[in-house]
């Protein structure tokens, strides 16, 4: 669906008659800001989720989902640095509010993982970073609703490239942004199933070893266990 | 001055698609070294189960010469 979505940018949609080529860096670009923060947004109601029913499982969703976000969200910053170098001759702007709040968003998750880290407790280091995920979760929409509501911007709108261009640009956007979509899905899948299959293991393990002598010989992780 | 332009627009939107790939190859890559990881656990436990249900099953056999 991905590549389809690319292949119809360079062979399908148009060339913009204002920006050039250079506009085709927005059918990467877009899709991964849109569902980079819709997975912190995703994030958040797993935390939510986990909170009120105290199941680990909710908390590895959130963990995962913020996880990959947080990788699609450096990609987003370094298209739109590329796509910035291009258009405006700089490669970030900082009186550009759009810009300037995702890149806060981004340093907000990038404390994550180092605050899961942190806490030696798996119970409060689950209940801590549902909290964390929650809270900036909230966040996010809040933040990107202010700065939509504020004044003219000089950064490009995703509603612009799909209700003002013509067909093909929307077309080609929208495969883009369902090619991503699935993407994003087909990966928290891959690595939740390895995240499962670890947490048996050491399951396993324990049992092999009997639960009483047994010395874990993992060390503090981020990531949670089930 | 067009085709300059555009010849130059080119290496960013390949630069930019670069980019997304490489950021996505890296993170399968890296997923593809802890499914390795795992793999080599299953193998060891399932080595260690073999192991210790070998003698369990040797014992049987040896009861049976004697009749034979």
């Amino acid at each position: 669906m991905l590549t389809t979505g690319f292949a119809l940018a360079f062979f399908y949609a148009p060339v913009d008659a204002d920006q050039g080529i250079i506009q085709k860096i927005f059918y990467v670009h877009v899709p991964l800001a849109i569902v980079a923060l819709c997975g912190f947004v995703a994030g958040g109601i797993f935390g939510a989720m986990h909170l009120r029913t105290r199941d680990a499982r909710w908390d590895m969703r959130s963990y995962v989902v913020i996880h990959l976000s947080i990788v699609l969200a450096v990609g987003v910053l370094i298209t739109g640095s590329i796509w910035a170098r291009a258009s405006w001759g700089q490669w970030f702007v900082w009186d550009e509010p759009m810009l300037v709040v995702f890149l806060i968003v981004f340093l907000l998750y990038a404390t994550y993982q180092p605050l899961r880290f942190s806490i030696e407790d798996r119970e409060k280091q689950a209940r801590y970073a549902s909290v964390f995920a929650v809270t900036a979760g909230a966040f996010v929409p809040l933040c990107f609703g202010a700065v939509r509501m504020a004044e003219n911007l000089t950064h490009p709108q995703a509603a612009t490239m799909t209700t003002s261009g013509p067909a093909s640009v929307t077309t080609t956007f929208l495969v883009s942004l369902v090619g991503m979509g699935l993407l994003f899905v087909t990966l928290c899948k891959y690595e939740m199933a390895s995240k499962n299959a670890t947490a048996k293991l050491r399951s396993l393990r324990r049992r092999l070893a009997g639960d009483d002598d047994f010395v874990s010989t993992a060390g503090r992780s981020a990531a949670p266990q089930l | 001055m067009d085709a300059l332009a555009i010849a130059a627009g080119d290496g960013y939107v390949a630069g930019a698609y670069i980019v997304f790939l490489t950021l996505i190859l890296s993170y399968l890559a890296i997923m593809a070294y802890k499914l390795s990881r795992i793999e080599r656990e299953v193998v060891e436990i399932a080595d260690i189960v073999e192991g210790r249900d070998r003698p369990v099953e040797a014992k049987p056999a040896r009861a049976k010469e004697p009749v034979a």
